[in-house]
């Protein structure tokens, strides 16, 4: 089957008068699969908004191409494209109400009116909001304007749905919920979304799969478990999560192991992934996938430098002998006690496979 | 302590010095133009017969038709032109003359108006001898349009500018060509400036005299030019109720245009 977005080699540059020009996206692929969610991540400026703008059409690439359903769509005008878009700032028409908000997409397509009047209503009904067709959107709530965008974008059934960062308007719970109701209109409607986020968190909910981005680069795609357990750079390690970045060398390979020395008592253990024995590399590892124990012999031994206390777990600064400090995430007793304290000599355990090798 | 420098106590005397200066005088003039007595200054009891004889003296009527004829066509004309301006000048990506451009459209409202009249009747006097350029009545309408746009372009810009730019491309997003978006969309939004630079428009062209007096002829009188001639044989109750006439006027577009350019009208 065809993808259902497909992005080759696209190149954006935006020349304004009198500043350098800007290369928001550079040599971008990417293909998106019919009815899947698929989310853009990145840090404010890494060229979401634009490469979701060169779908729409409200943009053009300086480079490369633009499919849609395999058909390259780079020269329509966003009228002529099956695409819809929910607004950051959701972008209701204030003159008209809810039902004619919703309505507007099919007048413009000429459908007949009793087909509108339907498609209005079960957008309207998707959406918990039949109530208020006859409201103007200054009288809704920034959750309701929420869904009245959203309903607005699909009632004409778009191919495709582009959401730019559509919950970063809305407070923390209200957040929460939406993403939950996000997920279920995209199961129900079965159109393919693209959601822009900055929100990792957000991200990792919600998505089939992800792709981080950076400075007008994709630099990795997968599902959310692949992103965050197997990041292949330090970039997507930092950004998705929290990562402890260890320097070292391979000192044996084995069966697609290595056995990589980060320290002079500090062995771990990780899957090959090409390296040779006497290569510099680096790892990747997740605080919570960290255990102290007590300083027995045969383990990396250290002291507890700090002890953050985070409600359902503790945080540790672990400085380890021989100089490098890792950061250690544990869940706390069942009566809510930390099991170590500043001062504390600890060892530290590190399974096998924990540590992700990163590539670059 | 005071608070507030408005607390002073001396500003209330200036504040109502100020109005009694403002409008001391034409409550006079509308009160003579119901004075029965031919006399200004005797009162003779209230009577509409000034505005009767006003109008069946055909000078008047025809002036005061001219006016209209002038302000609305000159209006319409100004009014189109200073979407289109606003359009390209607040929503196009920005190019080097944008602010070079929306300062010249402005200059007119700062150039001295007898500055901009002697310039326009040595237009229309070159214009004539050059190419035989003379629309009679229309030379007033073309002078009146141009000197109305920066009017009209004010509170359109002002209201482009508030305008999210996103809206536009909301509608374009929905299947609107570029037409359509502008015709349902940005439109209806604007339309509250619109009708602000309209009454803007309409109320500067009808009390012109300045630029009018410069071009106009016999048989393109406006009112204020008739006013004015009338006035050559002094003061008369008929001068007084033409000029209420013109106030009327005046005051309700301007109450139009103040209505409809408040800060929060939707
Ligand atoms: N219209 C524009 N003109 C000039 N530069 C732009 C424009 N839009 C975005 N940029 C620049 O392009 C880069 C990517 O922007 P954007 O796609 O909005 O990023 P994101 O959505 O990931 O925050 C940024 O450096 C931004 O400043
Ligand atoms: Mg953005």
């Amino acid at each position: 089957m065809k993808p259902a977005v497909e992005a080759k080699s696209v190149s954006k540059i935006y020349e304004t008068a009198g500043h350098a020009p800007v290369k928001a996206l550079d040599n971008v692929s990417l293909a998106i699969a019919e009815n899947e969610f698929f989310t853009l991540l990145g840090p404010s400026g890494c060229g979401k908004t634009t490469l979701l703008r060169l779908i729409a059409g409200f943009e053009f690439p300086n480079g490369g191409h633009i499919l849609l359903q395999g058909q390259d769509i780079a020269h329509l005008p966003p009228d002529k494209r099956p695409v819809n878009t929910v607004f950051q700032h959701y972008a209701l028409f204030p003159h008209m109400t809810v039902a004619q908000n919703v309505a507007f997409g099919l007048r413009m397509l000429k459908r007949p009116q009793a087909e509108i009047g339907d498609s209005v209503r079960q957008a309207l009904a998707l959406v918990k909001m039949e109530a208020y067709g006859a409201r103007r959107p200054s009288q809704l709530s920034g959750g309701q304007q929420q869904r009245v965008a959203f309903a607005r974008a699909i009632a004409p059934h778009p191919k495709v749905l582009l959401l730019d960062e559509p919950l970063s308007a809305l407070d923390l719970k209200l957040r929460q919920a939406m993403r939950l109701e996000l997920k279920r209109l995209q199961r129900e409607t079965g159109i393919t979304f693209i959601f822009v986020t900055h929100d990792q968190e957000e991200a990792l909910t919600m998505s089939d799969r992800i792709a981080v981005m950076s400075a007008g680069h994709v630099q990795q795609v997968g599902e959310p478990l692949a992103i965050y357990e197997s990041p292949v750079n330090r970039f997507v390690a930092d950004f998705i999560g929290d990562s402890n970045f260890l320097d070292g060398a391979v000192v044996k390979t084995a069966k697609g192991g290595a056995l990589i020395k980060v320290a002079p008592n500090f062995l771990i253990e990780t899957s090959a992934a090409g390296a040779a024995k006497g290569d510099k590399v680096s790892l990747a590892l997740r605080p919570e996938k960290i255990t102290l124990a007590q300083p027995v012999k045969g383990l990396p031994r250290g002291v507890v430098r700090e002890a953050v206390y985070i409600g359902n777990s503790t945080t540790y600064m672990v400085e380890i002998d021989g100089g490098i400090g890792v950061t250690v995430r544990e869940s706390n007793s069942l009566s809510g006690q930390s099991h170590f304290a500043v001062g504390d000599r600890v060892g530290v355990v590190v399974e096998a496979g924990a540590a992700r090798l990163l590539a670059g | 302590m005071r608070s507030h420098v408005g607390q002073y106590p001396g500003l209330r005397i200036w504040a109502a010095l100020f109005f009694v200066f403002l409008y001391a005088p034409m409550v006079v003039l509308i009160s003579y133009s119901f004075n029965t007595n031919k006399l200004a200054m005797i009162w003779g009891g209230f009577s509409v017969r000034w505005y009767e004889k006003l109008f069946t003296t055909g000078g008047i009527a025809d002036a005061a038709f001219n006016s209209l004829v002038v302000a609305v066509i000159a209006t319409t004309v100004a009014v189109v032109i200073a979407i289109a301006a606003a359009l390209v000048l607040v929503r196009q990506r920005p190019f080097g003359g944008a602010g070079i451009s929306t300062a010249l459209i402005s200059m007119p409202l700062i150039v001295p108006e007898i500055v901009t009249a002697v310039a326009t009747l040595m237009f229309f006097v070159i214009a004539k001898a050059a190419i035989g350029f003379d629309f009679g009545i229309g030379n007033i309408v073309l002078a009146h349009i141009v000197f109305c746009i920066p009017f009209a372009f004010m509170p359109i810009r002002a209201r482009l500018s508030d305008m999210d730019g996103t809206m536009e491309q909301a509608a374009r997003d929905l299947y609107a060509t570029p037409w359509q978006a502008f015709r349902y969309v940005t439109l209806p939004i604007l339309m509250p400036g619109v009708i602000a630079g309209a009454m803007l428009s309409f109320v500067i062209s009808l009390d012109d005299f300045i630029i009018t007096q410069m071009i106009s002829g016999p048989g393109t009188t406006t009112l204020p030019v008739y006013i004015y001639s009338m006035i050559r044989n002094g003061i008369t109750p008929e001068v007084n109720a033409a000029s209420t006439i013109l106030i009327a006027a005046s005051t309700v577009l301007v109450t139009i245009y103040w209505y409809v350019s408040r800060p929060n009208a939707k």
